[in-house]
């Protein structure tokens, strides 16, 4: 009886708390705890953030309770490794793994990013960017984080392919980071997800500061002319445009700005209705659901309490802060050449994050002027930083990949 | 000896898959270049589309117009214009947008800015989705 009583007590979770990795799965279960309220009571990307936290909670207690009915860390580490038979298997994980194994299969094959990429192109108006094209040099300017956070990542040592998956975070787009990171580096996948969703919900803290910094009063207090009205066709032209144009540039943008541009397509075209209707809601749902999930999943505690997590959340910050300080400079540049018409604080939202970057240009922007309303003209450079970070990181795919 | 030890050291990190200061340098510079070369050629491409259609568009409004001395008396009545509401500064675009939101927002804009609504002119009302 007692014998029994203690056999139960040793193969509890509690008890492995105390045995060897033990400890670090109940910090990532505090971790877990702290991103389930970052989701909930403070609202921070709160459709990721909690999956994510679910994930990274059901993977560290299924660890400590040696509970495999959901992730097995093993299974992906012989997926991974170069000298298993069970190299790339997806058939191995099918037969032995969980439901968070399979649902992983999703990230792992970049199935999930994009099919996000279709709801987000379905959701997103290029109205703005289309009636103001320079919008799209704010965008491009606002990916000088993901190079300046690459190259400080080799400074510290990480590979080529990590410090391209993590400069890839100043795009501020987390399904292009998450699948960039998957191809590049899968090991960092979670730590980068983190990073990536929790300051693209930081952004309304971040980018102020560097916004007031960086302008002057005059300059915040610029009031843009109306944009142009415009029609249908040029709507439906302008994704087939870019998906042609764009991926005969650069062919590793395909599956990114291929789904952006279809979910866009099915939105413009005004014959796809209910196709659109499911890219925007039913699909990005279930979609986001199983993205959330999984990535936490990824969030064991061997894998996630290390130096490289702590650098990685520094380098993140310094990516989207140097995002920001690329995409007003320039801005402050065709201010200047545009002879005080264009007002430099739509260049911080050049950063992706869609809508939350150019909501804060309008926020700063009024603060200053009450009557100025730069909304729409933010959303161009916000919508050109979405094409500008998939091309980002097409490159640093087809360099490192 | 030192060069040996600075040549292993590189071999080491080479084999690790890190790139030397230089490299990452040139990746980073590329990088950027690439992504701004793109987008202005895109911006090229986006311009010269955008002026096609408004000619085109100009050319349209432009054919009803040639065309109109010769439908004689018939389109002058439904030609007049439609009768604004008496202040009123205009008819406001609503884009995805239920009519009651508007009338919501605008009343909200304008209790904003602390004046009339009808001092104020709205051009249109379009829903930004969240990505």
């Amino acid at each position: 009886m007692l014998e029994s009583l203690g056999n139960l007590v040793m193969d509890s979770g509690f008890a492995h708390i105390l045995i060897a990795d033990g400890w670090k799965n109940l910090v990532m279960i505090a971790i877990a705890c702290v991103l389930l309220y970052l989701g909930i009571k403070k609202q921070y990307e709160p459709l990721l953030m909690v999956g994510i936290a679910v994930g990274c909670l059901l993977a560290n207690v299924s660890s400590l309770s040696n509970t495999d009915a959901l992730y097995h860390q093993n299974l992906w580490d012989a997926f991974l490794d170069h000298n298993s038979p069970y190299y790339h298997s997806y058939g191995y994980i099918m037969a032995n793994g969980g439901l968070i194994d399979i649902l992983y299969i999703g990230v792992k094959a970049g199935i999930y990013p994009c099919l996000i990429f279709i709801g987000i192109g379905a959701m997103t108006d290029f109205g703005p960017l289309i009636s103001n094209p320079t919008s799209l040099l704010l965008g491009a300017a606002a990916q000088f984080g993901v190079f300046f956070a690459f190259f400080g990542a080799n400074l510290l040592g990480f590979t080529g392919n990590e410090a391209a998956s993590i400069g890839i975070i100043g795009g501020a787009d987390g399904p292009t980071a998450i699948l960039t990171t998957t191809k590049l580096a899968p090991h960092l996948l979670g730590p980068i997800a983190v990073a990536a969703y929790s300051y693209m919900a930081l952004i309304p803290m971040i980018q102020p500061p560097l916004m007031k910094a960086l302008t002057t009063e005059k300059e915040r207090k610029v009031k843009m002319e109306q944009l142009r009205e415009v029609g249908k066709t040029e709507k439906i032209l302008f994704p087939i445009i870019v998906t042609i144009f764009v991926v005969l540039l650069l062919p590793s943008t395909a599956p990114l700005i291929g789904c952006l541009m279809f979910g866009n397509l099915l939105k413009e075209t005004g014959v796809t209705d209910r196709l659109s209707d499911v890219a925007q809601n039913a699909l990005m749902n279930i979609v986001t659901l199983f993205l959330g999930i999984s990535v936490g999943a990824t969030m064991v505690g061997s894998n996630f309490l290390n130096i490289q997590t702590i650098y990685i959340v520094i380098l993140g910050l310094i990516a989207f802060s140097f995002s920001t300080i690329g995409g007003l400079l320039v801005g402050k540049l065709m201010y200047r050449l545009s002879g005080g018409k264009i007002n430099p604080l739509i260049g911080s939202a050049g950063v992706s994050a869609v809508p939350m970057a150019a909501r804060v240009s309008q926020k700063v922007g009024q603060k200053e002027n009450p009557s100025n309303f730069l909304l729409m003209h933010a959303m161009g450079p916000n919508v050109a930083g979405v094409i500008g970070s998939a091309i980002a990181a097409g490159f640093l795919m087809s360099v490192f990949g | 000896m030192s060069e040996e030890i600075a040549a292993a050291a590189v071999e080491t990190a080479e084999k690790a898959g890190m790139l030397g200061l230089g490299e990452a340098t040139l990746d980073a510079v590329l990088g950027y270049l690439v992504v701004f070369i793109g987008l202005s050629l895109l911006m090229v491409v986006v311009i010269i589309a955008g002026k096609i259609m408004v000619s085109r568009q100009k050319k349209e409004a432009a054919a009803p117009a040639t065309a109109a001395p010769a439908a004689a008396l018939a389109p002058a009545v439904s030609a007049a214009p439609k009768e604004l509401a008496p202040g009123s500064a205009g008819e406001v675009k609503i884009y995805d947008t239920d009519p009651r939101d508007a009338a919501m927002i605008m009343a909200i804009v304008a209790n904003k800015l602390g004046k009339p609504l009808n001092e104020l002119r709205f051009v249109s009302i379009k829903e930004v989705k969240e990505a």
